[in-house]
């Protein structure tokens, strides 16, 4: 399974053809105390760079995109019950959605997280 | 000469003043006041009235049965919990209010003297027409003068405050390409626009398109072109503030609207700042199609808790046709109230109605007491002076405190980011609570999003110099603080308000929207309202 992080701070591991996304830990640290999330609905067709889900923190609201092509397979319903996880477990438990992708090539695209570092330290 | 025979101390006692809690939890005139439903009794009425005789229901079986709940206090009562409540206010009449792009100024009493002028303030929206033609006459003049201070041939005057007034500007623009027959989807927006710019159009069905800052703050024309030019034939409108959210004038605003006219878009301009330029620049000569105006704000009537909003919508002639119903039109030497389809003549074409009624009656006697007693000299000057107060604490803090984007003059409002607070272990959060414990109402904060830590100050020209040199000192004394490391002074901050630092994350997590009476098994009252 590989993983791959975008500039708007998302991240995506991808199994087969199946990428199960979320934000950073550096996103859920500059956003503050998470207090709601909102999720793509299954079965929604998504291009690179749409919205795909909301999240909102005491300071911010945020939208969350895709970076690449897909269609939503499933959403991480304990994050709208328990929007808290996003802070507690951004890079593992607490992700957001699966999407499956149209155009694996998309992924070239992207960031290792060697890479995600030392973008990230550039801010 | 008269004895002090009765023993009475003449002189204050000397020793310290004990620090001590009380029993009723009362701090002297500081009363901790319990929410209106623990103090009323649902079983009681407050007041001793009759019961009615021979009352017909005619509500076919829906009548309610059970009680409404709802407190029952005396006349004593609520005036005692209501005048509690309001001394642990912050208010305009009781201290500077530095609120940026919220222009918090004071409210002349003269206003409210006109506005408490029985045949204004008993007139009731349904008496014929043909009973209040002063009435009509009052919005006419007013809309004269908003027209004649934005350069522009006609105003919507019901939009009941700014946001819904963005809502009737960009209806009229809709309107305006539906009758064109054209199919624009896309909205411009500025990053350092008013959020409520980009929520208006889409909640009118447009897509969002944003537009970045220039490293200067202001929007960079070609950056408009750019988007003009990848939407093709789409873009319906530009909503852009002016000035702007980071308190600096568009420079280029005329060429910004000469290229949004040419792609056959309209100009949304918002005019939440306008106090900065009333009778030194007219929108309608930049270029603007319509533009809200905020009486609460521009204009001097109240604001907050203080009344109701009021935002009419200037709009240029290529827009003045679609101007919602009703309004009011100069006819043949009178005024005609026109409130139906019927009554438009040729080339009017409301885009409907947005309200009941012609607006907020209220406001627009005081927003109209406040043009007649100034003057139109006397509205250059307060702009003239509002802007300069701006300046004053920009210049009084500009060393200490950092402006992010160089030691330029501002307009109204001046806004400075939170590197000055670097490696100070105190967040911008912090120092507008130590504010508080100050006796400030902090300014705005994180807002606008297009800088870190962002704090935006708006003095309004109401202040005079004696006040801003307070605030400058209290603001210089505080930052100090906190860059000498004296953390305690805001980590914990307000101390000295009647409530310390509330849990924004809880209160977002799980709010408590509705009281629910304490179970019948809680005899520590207290403990159930916790």
């Amino acid at each position: 399974m590989s993983t791959y992080f975008s500039e708007d701070h998302e991240w995506l591991k991808v199994d087969g053809d199946v990428a199960t996304i979320g934000i950073t830990n550096y996103a859920q640290a500059q956003l503050g105390d998470v207090v709601f999330v909102e999720l793509p609905e299954n079965g929604k067709t998504l291009s690179k760079g749409d919205e795909a889900a909301v999240v909102e923190s005491v300071k911010a609201a945020s939208e969350v995109y895709v970076p690449v092509d897909g269609e939503v397979v499933e959403g991480n319903e304990a994050l709208v019950e328990e929007p808290a996880k996003v802070n507690e477990d951004p890079e593992n438990s607490a992700w957001f959605f699966k999407l499956k992708l149209s155009d694996k090539s998309q992924l070239d695209g992207l960031m290792d997280e060697a890479a995600y570092k030392a973008y990230v330290d550039t801010l | 000469m008269s004895m002090n025979t009765q023993g009475r101390p003449t002189a204050p006692g000397t020793a310290d003043a004990p620090v001590h809690t009380t029993f009723t939890g009362n701090k002297a005139l500081n009363m901790e006041e319990p929410l209106i439903f623990e103090i009323g009794r649902t079983d009681i009425c407050g007041v001793d009235l009759d019961e009615p005789e021979k009352v017909e229901l005619r509500l076919g079986g829906h009548e309610r049965l059970s009680s409404l709940e709802l407190p029952a206090l005396s006349e004593p009562e609520t005036m005692r919990h209501y005048v509690r409540m309001s001394r642990n206010n912050y208010a305009i009449d009781s201290g500077l209010y530095p609120l940026g792009s919220c222009t918090m100024k004071h409210n002349p009493r003269l206003n409210e003297k006109m506005a408490r002028v029985p045949g204004f303030a008993d007139i009731h929206p349904l008496q014929p027409v043909s009973t209040v033609p002063g009435a009509f006459e009052l919005i006419a003049e007013l809309a004269d003068w908003l027209m004649k201070l934005t350069g522009t041939t006609a105003v919507a005057m019901s939009p009941k405050a700014g946001a819904h007034g963005e809502q009737c500007g960009m209806m009229a623009i809709k309107k305006a390409i539906m009758e064109k027959g054209e199919d624009r989807s896309i909205v411009l927006v500025p990053e350092s626009a008013h959020g409520t710019n980009p929520a208006t159009a889409a909640l009118l069905g447009f897509k969002v398109v944003s537009i970045p800052a220039r490293d200067n703050g202001t929007v960079d024309p070609a950056a408009v072109i750019e988007k003009i030019r990848e939407n093709d034939g789409k873009v319906a409108a530009l909503m852009l503030t002016n000035p702007n959210t980071c308190g600096l004038f568009e420079p280029d605003i005329i060429a910004i609207a000469d290229a949004i006219h040419e792609a056959g878009a309209y100009f949304y301009c918002d005019g939440a700042n306008f106090n900065a330029i009333v009778g030194k620049a007219k929108p309608g000569d930049l270029g603007v199609d319509a533009m809200h105006i905020n009486l609460h704000k521009t204009f001097s009537t109240p604001h907050g808790g203080g009344g109701p909003g009021s935002g009419p919508v200037v709009l240029s002639d290529r827009l003045a046709a679609y101007a919602p119903l009703p309004f009011i039109r100069q006819g043949d030497g009178e005024l005609e109230v026109v409130e139906t389809t019927s009554q438009l003549d040729e080339g009017e074409k409301p885009f409907g109605r947005m309200t009941a009624f012609h607006g907020q009656m209220g406001m627009f006697v005081r927003a109209l007491s406040y043009m007649l007693s100034h003057g139109s000299d006397g509205l250059k000057q307060a702009s003239e002076d509002a802007v300069l107060n701006a300046n004053y604490v920009r210049v009084g803090l500009q060393d200490l405190m950092t402006l992010p984007y160089g030691e330029h003059p501002c307009m109204h409002e001046v806004l400075f980011d939170d590197s000055f607070l670097k490696d100070t272990g105190v967040t911008t959060l912090d120092f507008a609570k130590a504010m508080i414990d100050e006796g400030y109402h902090p300014m705005t904060m994180y807002f606008p999003l297009v800088v870190h830590g962002a704090m935006l100050i708006e003095p309004t020209e109401s202040e005079s110099r004696a006040s801003l040199d307070l605030f400058v000192a209290t603001l210089r004394d505080l930052v100090m603080s906190a860059q000498q490391g004296d953390t305690q002074r805001f980590e914990g901050a307000p101390y000295l308000a009647p409530r310390r630092r509330l849990d924004e994350t809880q209160a977002a997590r799980k709010p408590i929207l509705k009281w629910t009476p304490p179970s019948p098994t809680d005899v520590e009252p207290k403990a159930a309202a916790e």
